[in-house]
């Protein structure tokens, strides 16, 4: 484990996948700049065909451009590969649509002191999300086993509020899928089956700003089977061997040089 | 006697096939491997039919066209097993490919921004 030298110090980057989100991104961003204001902001445009990068630039965060949309998996392992190259030393995961309150991400930072890899979670006490049905099922099949691989509680394996640090960036780095449900839970699974120490911090999540959730039962009852078998493959699949990052990799080196 | 008249100029034109693409470098070796094993059974048995059938009978496969369309979709389903596993890679290959381009292109950008946007942190 590479010790802190003074969170002053450390360098941190937010990453922030986005798809078509040019609405309600520089929201988000000016909220992330007033809740961490030392931190960079990298805006993964996916493919998007609206104004989203010329958004992002805007709001004066820098932006990496996928020339097709490759989903969030994708998405953020790009992300994770700039932090890499860049040399940071934690990296936080926010969505672009707005339902992640930027305001958690201190009490995500500072739960990092314990943890490699730090996830905002629902149904924790705080906040008043509920889900009922088969989609509940999903929720509390997915908390189950991840509960059990952790040796904590972890209660939302779903979601996209993370915050990592130098040992896990490394990792992202080199593997992050990019399936379905790949972007959340098989990389959970994966940074727990490599001995990763996963913990969650308690959020409230805001409904969308932008875009509609899914909920009709049908299709939650389709989730729930794709959320098992994601789950089956994840755990089964083979996972990389751990990264640890090394101290000389502070020094940034050019992109792509690092693999 | 038409039979085989059939049979084996079938086998043959898929073997020249396989060899003139071969030849033109059209088709990567790894393919023409498993065709051109395809090509080498078929050949034989498409000029001398009656293989078939003491083929099957040793194998206790009663008539010879049974053997021939299981052994036939056995191997294509390999094939296409094979397939759907070679564009499983390639959209890997893709993938990383598409995000190397996007690390570039900030790259590109952050060097050609001038130097008074990029005091935070920026070090390229």
């Amino acid at each position: 484990m590479t010790p802190d030298a003074g969170a002053a110090a450390r360098r941190i980057l937010v990453i922030v996948p986005a798809w078509n989100e040019a609405e309600g991104l520089s929201a988000v961003l000016a909220e992330l700049r007033a809740a961490v204001p030392a931190a960079d902001v990298l805006v993964v445009d996916d493919g998007s065909t609206d104004r989203t990068a010329q958004t992002a630039r805007a709001a004066g965060a820098r932006v990496a451009r996928l020339p097709y949309n490759l989903g969030v998996g994708g998405a953020m392992r790009t992300g994770y590969r700039y932090a890499l190259d860049q040399g940071y030393d934690t990296a936080v995961q926010v969505d672009a649509d707005g339902q992640h309150d930027p305001g958690y991400v201190p009490a995500l930072l500072a739960a990092l002191e314990t943890a490699d890899l730090v996830v905002g979670a629902r149904f924790a006490g705080v906040g008043d999300y509920r889900v009922r049905g088969p989609r509940r099922w999903s929720m509390r099949l997915l908390s189950l086993v991840l509960s059990g691989m952790a040796g904590t509680r972890l209660t939302d394996a779903t979601s996209g509020l993370r915050a990592c640090n130098r040992d896990m960036i490394a990792f992202f780095a080199r593997w992050y899928p990019a399936e379905y449900l790949g972007d959340t839970v098989e990389s959970m699974v994966g940074a727990l089956r490599c001995g990763y120490r996963v913990r969650q911090v308690p959020v409230a999540m805001r409904p969308r700003t932008t875009g509609v959730p899914s909920q009709s039962p049908a299709r939650a009852l389709v989730y729930l089977a794709r959320t098992a078998l994601v789950l089956l493959l994840a755990l089964t699949r083979r996972v990389p061997a751990p990264q640890r990052a090394e101290p000389a990799a502070r020094v940034p080196e050019p992109a792509g040089a690092a693999r | 006697m038409h039979l085989s008249v059939i049979t084996s100029l079938t086998g043959l034109a898929l073997l020249a096939c396989i060899l003139e693409l071969l030849r033109r470098h059209q088709l990567r070796e790894k393919y023409a491997a498993l065709w051109l094993a395809v090509g080498s059974a078929v050949v034989p048995l498409g000029l001398f039919p009656q293989m078939l059938d003491s083929l099957a009978r040793g194998l206790g496969i009663v008539s010879g066209a049974s053997l021939v369309l299981f052994a036939g979709i056995v191997l294509l389903l390999l094939v296409c097993l094979h397939l759907s596993w070679e564009s499983s890679r390639l959209e890997e290959e893709t993938r990383t490919l598409a995000e190397e381009i996007a690390l570039i292109r900030t790259a590109l950008e952050e060097q050609d921004r001038p130097s008074g946007c990029r005091m935070r942190g920026g070090s390229v």
